[in-house]
């Protein structure tokens, strides 16, 4: 009320009190470089450290110094403005030095080996002083053992989903919630152990003359075991975003409640769901210890995930890393790398899948 | 087609809160009535069991008989998704599906209840989308997606959805409240056209509204909050709106209330 009849000049809008001076381009430019001269003579001049230190001594610096030279020019709301963006870049920017220098790191190293030969021949009998060998039998196995251990959780995480959101009510659907939750945090060692214990040890015998037996569905056993309480929870958060408005409208349509989740509430929360199986998926596929619990890892091709030992692509990368040959090292890197593109790729298909099945026909 | 539906001593609870007490009521086949009240009166709630809604809402229960044509839909052997397929049900907010094309959402209920034949469908969607008074507007971009529509327009669509599946009953909570005049003009003229064909319930809290397009007008009112909500008064609308019995409904429609 005050505020209204108010004929302060602070009140009334002028062009006075709507501008303000800006800080031009050129002065902020000139505060980072002094910044860095600063940071890089400090450094270098009293020796204490490399241009890592510059660089931060210099990022202090210039949020400092915008600061100061901001809150001259155009006042303190204005500085506290270009302060807080400047540290939210300059985060930004810290965030993805560690990303870009793994990606760097992986192909610059991994690409001498990124041959034909590579893709297409196992480690079968490649002596220590052999430069060839690959990892065909590696990505055979890693493609395998997610895949398999993808049928197992996929479904089963989604329904259970669809269970705690659409179905469970009361004490049971909150202990599986519950349950859910510790798995989430079980170690994929623990995950490898319980598959050895269980499933290696005392049912593989039945199938194999009392003896126990690696293979490669035990690890995607293991590894559906370290899939399913991501799956479940990601896509449990993804069905409870889905706006109750919508199934009621499907259920005032007289549209039963089984086909209004699977035709209305899954579809809108499909892209979603997709991003939740696609970093289960890509989490189980850099597993490596339970796979070498349950599988054994392997020098040879073996395409029958149910019978004998399987090697997989962190396997493999662990093993040439840990090898004592000088040409074992350009192998792991190359692994490594083939397996970062196996998830990229597949996470790239999988969401233009859920796009499309989202855009109009 | 249209339906008699009769309510006696219909009350509804939420956990231990008792939503609305003993509301009875008789409606007419195609007739349009409107309920109209305070906020928080038990309009809506009322309204969402005459269609089994109420019941989706986590410990929702009801109480009483509610007869549609003399057959109690609350009833223990009485199909849920029979009776709603009979009684359909337009929202306060437009809710097409997101994942749908305008033609998907208007012949929705019809395929998710099974039916298949794409002439069966094509009748369907340009049938329902004209008599909502949305098939000039939309013909040409029926593989456009239905939320992409504007306020009104998806509204419309929402109604479309509902009257494709041929319901005897539609029931509508607030359907113009998110609504700008000129389309909640063009749905209270659709409501006049599908008298004729549906008995229509009509939630709302705008009284010109109420006084504008119902055959007959209810009017709901707790005594405070935490109370129960009742039906006050049931009449003919002129005579709710020219010379109502009860003082609390003149209070209410002439502004004097609380």
């Amino acid at each position: 009320m005050s505020l209204l009849n108010q004929t302060d000049a602070d009140v009334v809008m002028t062009p006075q009190n709507i501008r303000t001076k800006k800080l031009p381009v050129a002065v902020n430019l000139l505060v980072a470089v002094v910044a860095l001269g600063i940071g890089f003579a400090l450094t270098y001049g009293a020796s204490i450290g490399t241009w890592v230190l510059a660089v931060v001594i210099a990022l202090i610096l210039y949020l400092v110094g915008i600061a100061v030279v901001a809150g001259r020019i155009e006042g303190r709301r204005a500085a506290r403005n270009r302060m807080w963006q400047a540290l939210i870049y300059a985060a930004c920017v810290l965030a993805i030095i560690p990303l870009a220098s793994v990606v760097w790191t992986l192909i610059s190293k991994g690409a001498s080996r990124l041959d034909a030969n590579f893709f297409n021949t196992s480690m079968n009998n490649i002596s220590a002083r052999d430069p060839n060998g690959g990892a065909y039998h590696a990505i055979i196995g890693t493609l395998e053992q997610v895949g398999i251990a993808a049928l197992l959780a996929i479904p089963l995480g989604v329904l259970g989903a669809i269970y705690l959101v659409e179905y469970g009510k009361g004490k049971f659907a909150n202990t599986v919630r519950f349950f859910v939750d510790v798995m989430t945090g079980i170690p994929s060692i623990v995950a490898g152990l319980f598959v050895l214990s269980f499933w290696v040890l005392i049912v593989s015998p039945w199938f194999n003359d009392g003896e126990p037996r690696f293979s490669g569905f035990a690890a995607s056993l293991a590894l559906t075991v370290l899939m399913l309480p991501t799956i479940v929870r990601s896509t449990e958060e993804m069905l409870r975003l889905v706006p109750g408005p919508l199934r009621e409208g499907a259920y005032a349509l007289g549209v039963p409640q089984w086909k209004t989740i699977t035709k209305v509430v899954l579809p809108t929360a499909l892209p979603g769901i997709v991003t939740g199986v696609m970093l289960a998926i890509a989490r189980a596929a850099g597993e490596t210890a339970p796979v070498l619990l349950v599988a054994g890892g392997a020098a040879a091709i073996n395409f029958d995930p149910f019978n004998g030992n399987q090697q997989s692509l962190s396997l493999f990368v662990y093993q040439q890393a840990g090898d004592a040959s000088r040409y074992a090292p350009a192998r792991a890197w190359t692994a490594a790398l083939t397996l970062v593109a196996i998830v990229l790729i597949l996470t790239i298909a999988a969401k233009m899948l859920a796009r499309r099945n989202k855009l109009t026909r | 087609m249209a339906k008699r539906i009769e309510a006696s001593n219909v009350t509804s609870y939420y956990g231990s809160f008792k939503a609305i007490d003993g509301i009875s009521m008789t409606v007419e086949p195609k007739s349009i009535t409107a309920l109209i009240g305070p906020s928080g009166c038990g309009k809506s709630t009322f309204l969402r069991s005459i269609n089994r809604m109420h019941e989706v809402l986590p410990n929702a229960r009801i109480e009483g008989r509610l007869t549609i044509d003399d057959q109690n839909i609350y009833d223990p052997d009485v199909d849920v998704t029979a009776v709603r397929r009979m009684i359909g049900m337009v929202f306060q907010r437009p809710n097409p599906f997101p994942t749908m094309s305008i033609y998907d959402n208007a012949v929705a209920g019809l395929r998710l209840n099974g039916v298949k034949k794409k002439s069966v469908l094509d009748d369907a969607a340009e049938s329902a989308l004209k008599s909502a008074n949305l098939w000039e507007e939309v013909k040409d971009r029926l593989n456009r997606p239905g939320a992409g529509l504007s306020g009104g327009q998806q509204q419309r669509l929402c109604i479309a959805r509902t009257i494709a599946v041929e319901p005897q009953v539609v029931l509508m909570d607030e359907p113009c409240s998110a609504l700008d005049p000129i389309s909640t003009l063009a749905i209270e003229d659709l409501m006049f056209k599908l008298k004729d064909r549906f008995t229509i319930i009509i939630v709302t809290h705008n009284m010109q509204q109420a006084a504008r397009v119902s055959d007959k007008t209810g009017f709901f009112s707790i005594d405070k909050t935490g109370e129960p909500g009742r039906l006050i008064e049931y009449d003919d609308t002129q005579k709710i709106f020219s010379n109502p019995v009860e003082k609390k409904t003149e209070d209410y429609i002439t502004g004097r209330f609380g």
